[in-house]
This record gives structure tokens, sequence and C-alpha cells, in this order.
């Protein structure tokens, strides 16, 4: 849903759309200015942004902001990596036979509709407080979309294509290269983005929830220890970079469009 | 597989067998191979559903005051998600204006905000409730702006041109094409607004929900935490289910 609507219907005019973020954005900030200096906003709630700027700096000269960003990063890649894979076998193994599609696409869109936060603590149990519970918790949330959308585009492919292209001779490699990959692309394609977003926010969670190490973890420690500027300053960042990456993704969509 | 098996009925039946043969799996797996500090097997979880779930009025309480706070953020949701989604969703003026901002919001990875949420309203049910809705409102915003959008205007133009009024529009057109298009929303954001209240609740430990799990893990006492487990993923497809009925119901015409 969130990728379905966040495109076309929206994204018409996307430098106006642009514009009126940044435009927010600086709001926000005047709005931040005037409530630390003009109202008595409790300094533990609200830091003035001198200080939250001062402590992303330290975070980057320190070097504190890559250590966490790495730990995340490496776990976000690993997971998305699993959940790709092997949500991409699991929807092209269950698109073979259409009576696997009809017994089996129930049960995994009915597994998405429950939060996989539910259980958690069982990952906690089985992989222990580091990183390797908030990987196998993302590659398993990340894993359902990937092989949802895999299942739905492998299962839609016109058969007269895979017809045609065997009578012209393809030989099974040949098949699946020319033409079940380019025909299930788009459909497998969006699924690996609501994936990519699902992974992130699966991780993220999850090193806030419990975790020894990453960024969500280091929100987690700063929020602990009241010190309310160095957590606004993860913020921050955060907010950043997933800004950015949204921003890659739609020209990434718009690009894989075009042609 | 005969065509006969593969009817409606058999498909159903066979889906059961299905996860029953999985159960099962996992129940002799978990006997013969599991740890049992680690993992239960199925009959053990229902062993232990009785006495330490349905027995224990503290975890009776906690359970009820997760009901509680989810319906209270989904309401909130629906409520105020609708209303914000007329308001932007009314013209175009305002869905230019306001819509970039939304979507930037959206963006953001929301578990991160959840120690921000706890500093601010503190550990009890508001911060829960709070959570839960600034997951749910979302869909229900996006929703119900796609819906007021989405009318095909061939449809619009034949019931003009048919002499229908303003009024007969809005009830015989736009209104019954928003609600199917609001279920959708709707759907999600009672996932979302559960997913936000169960993070918010294992992010507190020291009462509730967190503070079970976190007692029955580190006691390593699986049988409990599985059935705690099962009972609120229980609560959750009952809860969808429900959505599902009333989206039947609404949207009967389709």
């Amino acid at each position: 849903m969130s990728a379905r609507d966040r495109t076309p219907m929206f994204e018409s005019k996307s430098a106006a759309m642009r514009a009126v973020q940044v435009g927010f954005l600086g709001l926000l900030l005047g709005l931040w200015f005037i409530a630390t200096s003009v109202t008595q906003v409790h300094r533990l709630l609200l830091p003035d942004p001198p200080q939250v700027w001062h402590e992303m700096q330290r975070l980057v000269v320190t070097g504190e902001l890559w250590r966490a960003a790495r730990v995340t990063l490496l776990t976000v890649g690993q997971a998305y990596g699993i959940a790709v894979a092997s949500g991409l076998l699991i929807g092209f193994c269950v698109s073979r036979s259409r009576h696997a599609v009809r017994l089996l696409e129930p049960v995994l869109s009915g597994f998405f509709a429950i939060p996989l936060t539910l259980f958690f603590p069982l990952f906690i149990l089985f992989f222990g407080i580091g990183t390797a519970s908030k990987l196998a918790y993302g590659a398993l949330y990340a894993l359902l979309p990937v092989a949802l959308a895999s299942i739905a585009a492998f299962a839609r492919i016109d058969p007269l294509l895979i017809r045609a292209a065997a009578a012209m001779g393809a030989r099974p490699a040949a098949l699946l290269h020319r033409v079940y990959l380019p025909a299930a692309l788009p459909g497998v394609l969006s699924g690996m983005r609501i994936a990519l977003v699902i992974c992130i926010a699966a991780v993220l969670g999850g090193e806030t929830l419990v975790s020894t190490a990453g960024v969500g973890y280091a929100i987690k420690v700063a929020e602990e220890l009241m010190e309310v500027a160095r957590m606004y300053a993860w913020l921050i960042f955060v907010v950043l970079a997933s800004f950015a990456l949204n921003m890659l993704l739609s020209m990434a969509e718009r690009w894989s469009v075009e042609p | 597989m005969s065509a006969a098996l593969a009817s409606r009925f058999g498909i159903r039946v066979q889906r059961m067998v299905l996860l029953l043969a999985l159960f099962l799996l996992w129940e002799i797996t978990a006997r013969l191979f599991g740890d049992p500090g680690m993992i239960a097997a199925p009959s053990q979880v229902l062993g232990a559903l009785g006495p330490r779930i349905f027995g224990d009025p503290r975890v009776l309480s906690a359970i009820g005051l997760t009901l509680f706070e989810l319906t209270v953020a989904f309401i909130c949701s629906v409520v105020f998600g609708v209303v914000i989604g007329l308001a932007i969703g009314s013209s175009s003026i305002s869905r230019r204006g306001l819509m970039p901002i939304v979507l930037l919001l959206y963006a953001i990875p929301q578990a991160i905000l959840l120690p921000l949420f706890v500093l601010t309203l503190g550990i009890g049910p508001l911060c829960k409730i709070a959570f839960g809705f600034s997951h749910g409102v979302f869909p229900v915003i996006l929703s119900t702006v796609a819906g007021l959008r989405g009318a095909s205007p061939l449809l619009l133009s034949g019931a003009r041109s048919m002499g229908a009024g303003r009024l007969q529009i809005v009830r015989h057109l736009l209104f019954p094409h928003m609600v199917s298009v609001l279920f959708a929303g709707l759907r999600l954001a009672m996932t979302l607004t559960l997913l936000g209240v169960l993070l918010a609740e294992l992010f507190v430990s020291t009462t509730g929900i967190g503070y079970f799990s976190q007692v029955f893990a580190q006691t390593f006492d699986p049988a409990p935490l599985f059935a705690l487990i099962a009972t609120l993923a229980a609560m959750a497809v009952a809860l969808n289910e429900t959505v599902r009925t009333i989206e039947r119901r609404f949207t009967r015409w389709k």
C-alpha cells in the first residue's frame, strides 16, 4: 500500500513536492528555535538547536556515528540479501503450480497481516541479544513482501509468451533469463522496494528494543542516559538518511519506468 | 492433483492439513531435538495456556490493557485519519500543499521515535496509544485521500449527464467508492496500530506484556512465552478478520 499509493498518484510534480517538503522542514526548524528561545519548554524535552548541532558534530568527529551506522547497515544488508534471495526462490517455486499458489498464498499473506514484532522475544531467545537476532528478524520481515510479490509476478506471466519461446526452441536457462525474469521484473522490484523499507524499519526497531550495538541501540542509550540533545542528533541523522533513501528509490523507480 | 480436490472446499481442507503437518513436525522436533530451555512443543504451549496465561490475573490484565490501548489507538487513527484525509483531499491546492508533508513524515522509520515517545509521554498507556496512533493514522489518511480522488471521471460525467445532483453524486458515487478504498487502508491501519502498540509494549519492559515476555525469556521458560505470543497472535488474527467482515458488509455491492 505504502509504495503503491506513494507513486504515480502523488508524485506527478516531483520538484514542487520536494520544495514543499524542504519548506516544511525549514518551518519546523524555525518553530524549534522559537519554542526554545521564547517559550520555556523544559530542556529535557526539547534541547535548543545549537546544542543538538554541537552533538551532531561530536558524533561525526568521534566516529560514533560511523561505528553505529556500520553495524546497522551491515545487518540490514545481510538481512535484505537473505530475504531477497529466499523470497525470490520461494516465489518462483510456488508460482510453478497454480495449485500451490492457491494453497500457500493465503498462508503467506495471513502471516503478513500479523505483526512479526510479536515474535521478537523468540528471536532474542533463539539468537541472543547480539546482531544475529536483528538479522534474522529483519530477514523474515522482509522475506514476506518479496515472496508475495514474486508469486504474483511469476504466476501472472502470459503463458503465451512462454509457449512461444519454447516453440522457438528456447532452452530452460534461456527461458528463465529471457522470458521469466524480464516479465516478472516490475512486480518483483516493487516488492523488493517495500521489503527494503520494512527491513530497515525492522532492524532499527529491533535494535531499539533489545540490542548491544547499532543506531537504534545508540538512540535508546541516549534516552536512558537522559542525553536528550544526543538523542535528537541521532534522530536527525536517521531522518536525513531516510529522506535520502526515499529520494534515491523514487529516482530509481522513474529511471526504471522510463526506458 | 484432481480437479475435484482443487475445488474451493478442498483447498481449505488441504491448507488445514498442511498447517497441522507443520505443527506435528514442530511437536516432534521440539520433543526429540529441542533444548527445553529454548523451545516448547505445541502440546506444552497448549498446556501452559490455561494455568500460566488465562489462570494468571496479572498476565491477563496485561493482555487486556494491550487490547484497550489498541482499540483506543485504532479509533483515534480512523477518526483523525479520515478528518485529516478529507481536509487534505478536498481540494487540489490543499492536496498539493499538504500531501508531500504527510509522505515526508510517513517515510521516517518510526521505531526510532519510540524513545522520544517514552521520554515525553512516560511509560503508561498514553505513550503506547500515541505510538500506535502514529503508526495507524498514515494509511487512513492516504486511503481517504486516494478514495476521494479515485472515482472514475467517466462515472462522474455519466451521473451528471443523467441529472444527478451534488448530494446524489456524493451519496451514490463518491461515498461507496471511498468506502471500498478506505477499507483497504483500515486493514493496514489495524496491522500497523498493533505493530506500534506492541513495539511500545515490548520497549517498556517494566510493566505489561513487555515485562512478562522478558521474564519468561530470561528464565528460559519457553512454554508460557510461546503461549503469550500465541494468544496475542490469535488476537491479531481475530481483529483482522473483524475488519474484513465489516468491509465485506459495506462493500457488498462490488
